[in-house]
């Protein structure tokens, strides 16, 4: 019967273009605009962002959002999505007024399509922003010297999280050369220890490793060429130098097995690093407070840091650091009312707000915060943190998010490639340098 | 046309208007259903593939760029051989576990019943939440499956393949099961009485009698797995490398990680033109324009 037949094409055929076609419309804007006074401000919808929501609701009655004429109203967008979100709702006429980001790359595109106001004339005129802030974190969410943001949660630097009873047991120390990483590799595994644990699965991780050996073995101007979008800069020879060392690792055992199975996401490498199955894991500082949350007894005891060694024969300095300076508030250059939003901005180098974040075991960037970190729930890393970043020579905005987003999935893939071995670093350099 | 509507008693047609009768009315919902949430999403795709867009701003005309970096594209030859190679395996392996599970379920035994409604639970899952799941049960640490799994490429495609097996074998097993349940009883009947034992009874009159059913949940199969994309988000993100990244997967990317949307939107273009010609292919093949009952009598 025919029309039994066409029925069922439809059918079938709508099934897969409706699929297919709901694919491409996802993602769909949630902006509202700011009307008339009102600042919209769109913050990465973590469990942090509770900071934000109570400094909001301050502000707003404060003396300052009075003489702005204005207030803010924010906007907490889920946490996964929020690169696609602030995406779609920025090429919307709800684009927010103020918005979260991670500096660098991950506002580029906003920049050039001249969305974005330069704050670097602003800054430098008004003291409470220029000397508000750490300056080594300031520069590091600049684009090209110009600078868009202003640092408004804690800063991640990447930390090496080391089991203090496992070293003891073993009899070793933190190491701080190559040589002596290579040589407490050698020696855990031969006590059958997995010397590091990776989240291969997610490939971020897997980043991280390459940030510090570039940093390590070239200095941060290798990279600093490359992401400003000159693509011969992965030509350098630390890069190869770095895959190699990388390679080398693998090949050594040094991350166990299974690896590209573990993910950090669902806390399968943190669990690994808890339980003693691995006795380090390079991660961003926020491991830490993860650990307190799943591994409480685990992390108030055992849990050492340090910072990546130093690479023999490498022109890095021991104390650069890598890994994400601070989220960064940025203003559009539609925005409603100017005069709120950087009273908005001025907010986040006061005292009050520095408090909340410690309070919260964030490590924030404003200058004051160096004498209140004793009333961190854990002062001594916080402190750590906080010594590390003041200190640090260069601090490299994390790849991922400083490459402009055109090249941070290819890369990332490239990357992956070269953990699980179907790139050689010959192979893995000359795939980076052919990026568009 | 069908003769079922033309020969129908002319009276009874004028009595079934006040009864509300079929009216071209009657399809505009659905019509109009189609129209926003298909047809105008896929017209912008379309004409967007001839821009170049980042999201901001409006799209700028690019002509044929996005359809020559296409072709021109080996990731797209990689996805199309995953996605053929997806197809085909998940087929196998779900139709075989399906068939035989939907065949064993059709008896009336109470134990039957009642194991059939427990294999049914893994489809009301979402798939979000089932790959979610296997992701965590596949940690060489802690999980049951101790190997790199995720790190090689037959380990994640065939971790694919395994979970959306169990995700959609029960689906496909309740569709066996009311096939075999059709086959009338008097072949079985007539087959016993002619000495045919159970193997012999079930490829001379079980499999036989499946045909209708199994084209219909191979067509469904194979439709589905073109925009299977969950698992492979969640559990491989396309890798290792790009070995699993599946045509759908490959557009998300383009989307909504690069933010290219213009060359997204001719992969997604493409994708629509190849899931169509697929599905007409199908449907001649299968023949159901001219599928005849198996019922006795009819």
């Amino acid at each position: 019967m025919e029309s039994y037949s066409r029925r069922w094409f439809l059918g079938a055929g709508a099934t897969t273009l409706i699929s297919a076609a709901g694919l491409t419309a996802c993602g769909s804007g949630s902006g509202s605009g700011g009307s008339g006074g009102t600042v919209t401000a769109m913050v990465y919808g973590d469990d942090a962002a509770k900071i934000q929501t109570a400094q909001v609701d301050r502000f707003n009655g404060s003396a300052a959002a009075k003489k702005a004429g204005g207030k803010v109203r924010l906007q907490k967008i889920p946490a996964a999505d929020y690169p696609a979100k602030l995406r779609t709702a920025m090429g919307s006429p709800n684009a927010p007024d103020v918005f979260f980001n991670w500096g660098g790359g991950s506002i580029k595109a906003y920049q050039e399509a001249g969305r974005l106001i330069d704050l670097t004339d602003t800054i430098k005129s008004d003291a409470v922003l220029r000397d508000g802030f750490l300056r080594t974190v300031l520069d590091a969410g600049a684009l090209k010297g110009r600078m868009y943001g202003i640092p408004m949660r804690g800063t991640q630097p990447v930390v090496l999280f080391y089991n203090k009873t496992l070293f003891a047991q073993h009899k070793l120390q933190p190491p701080t050369t190559w040589d002596q990483l290579l040589d407490v590799n050698a020696k855990l595994k031969k006590a059958g220890v997995t010397p590091f644990a990776l989240g291969g699965a997610d490939i971020w991780p897997e980043l991280m490793w390459l940030e510090y050996l570039v940093d390590r073995i070239g200095g941060p101007q290798v990279f600093a060429k490359i992401k400003d979008g000159d693509a011969s800069g992965w030509g350098d020879p630390a890069v190869l130098k770095a895959a190699q060392t990388v390679k080398q690792l693998i090949d050594d055992g040094a991350f166990g097995q299974g690896y590209s199975s573990v993910s950090y996401n669902n806390h399968g490498a943190s669990a690994a690093f808890a339980k003693g199955k691995a006795a380090m894991h390079l991660m961003g500082s926020w491991e830490f407070s993860t650990l307190l949350g799943i591994f409480p007894d685990f992390a108030k005891k055992d849990v050492g840091w340090c910072a990546f060694p130093k690479f023999d024969g490498g022109s890095g300095d021991i104390r650069n650091v890598v890994g994400n300076p601070n989220n960064y508030w940025s203003v559009n250059s539609r925005v409603s009312n100017k005069d709120a939003a950087i009273a908005f901005l001025r907010d986040c180098a006061s005292e009050t707000y520095t408090k909340a974040l410690i309070a919260n075991g964030d490590v924030p960037t404003t200058t004051i915060a160096a004498k209140m970190l004793d009333s961190s729930p854990n002062p001594e890393f916080a402190k750590y943190q906080y010594q590390m970043v003041q200190q640090a020579p260069a601090f490299t905005l994390s790849w991922d998010q400083a490459v402009d987003p055109g090249w941070q999935q290819p890369m990332l893939t490239e990357i992956n490639k070269l953990f699980v071995g179907k790139s050689s670093p010959e192979q893995f350099v000359s795939a980076l340098k052919g990026l568009k | 046309m069908s003769p079922s509507v033309t020969t129908r008693p002319r009276g009874r047609a004028r009595q079934g208007v006040r009864t509300g009768r079929p009216h071209a009315a009657w399809v505009l919902p659905g019509v109009l259903f189609f129209t926003f949430f298909a047809v105008v999403p896929m017209a912008l795709a379309f004409y967007l593939s001839f821009t170049k867009w980042n999201g901001l701003g409006d799209p700028q005309p690019a002509g044929l760029d996005n359809w020559r970096k296409l072709i021109h594209d080996p990731r797209l030859t990689q996805s199309l051989t995953v996605t053929v190679l997806l197809t085909v395996v998940s087929w196998a392996f779900q139709t075989v576990v399906s068939l035989l599970l939907g065949v064993w379920a059709a008896g009336r035994q109470r134990n039957r019943a009642v194991l059939s409604a427990v294999f049914f639970v893994p489809f009301l899952v979402s798939s979000t939440a089932i790959s979610l799941l296997f992701y965590a049960l596949l940690d060489p640490n802690f999980g049951i499956v101790r190997g790199d799994t995720l790190g090689t490429t037959s380990g994640a495609f065939l971790a694919i393949v395994f979970v959306g097996g169990w995700q959609f074998i029960p689906f496909h097993t309740l569709i066996y099961q009311g096939g075999a349940r059709q086959i009338p009883e008097v072949l079985y009947q007539a087959a016993a009485m002619d000495g045919a034992g159970r193997y012999r009874q079930f490829f001379s009159i079980t499999l036989p009698q499946l045909r209708n059913t199994a084209t219909t949940s191979t067509v469904l199969m194979i439709v589905g797995s073109l925009t299977y994309f969950e698992t492979v988000l969640i559990l491989t993100q396309g890798g290792p490398g790009t070995d699993t990244a599946i045509l759908p997967y490959l557009m998300y990317e383009a989307g909504f990680k690069n933010y290219d949307f213009g060359y997204a939107s001719a992969v997604a273009s493409f994708l629509v033109v190849a899931a169509t010609a697929l599905s007409l292919v199908l449907v001649r093949l299968s023949g159901f324009g001219a599928m005849r009952s198996t019922r006795e009598g009819m």
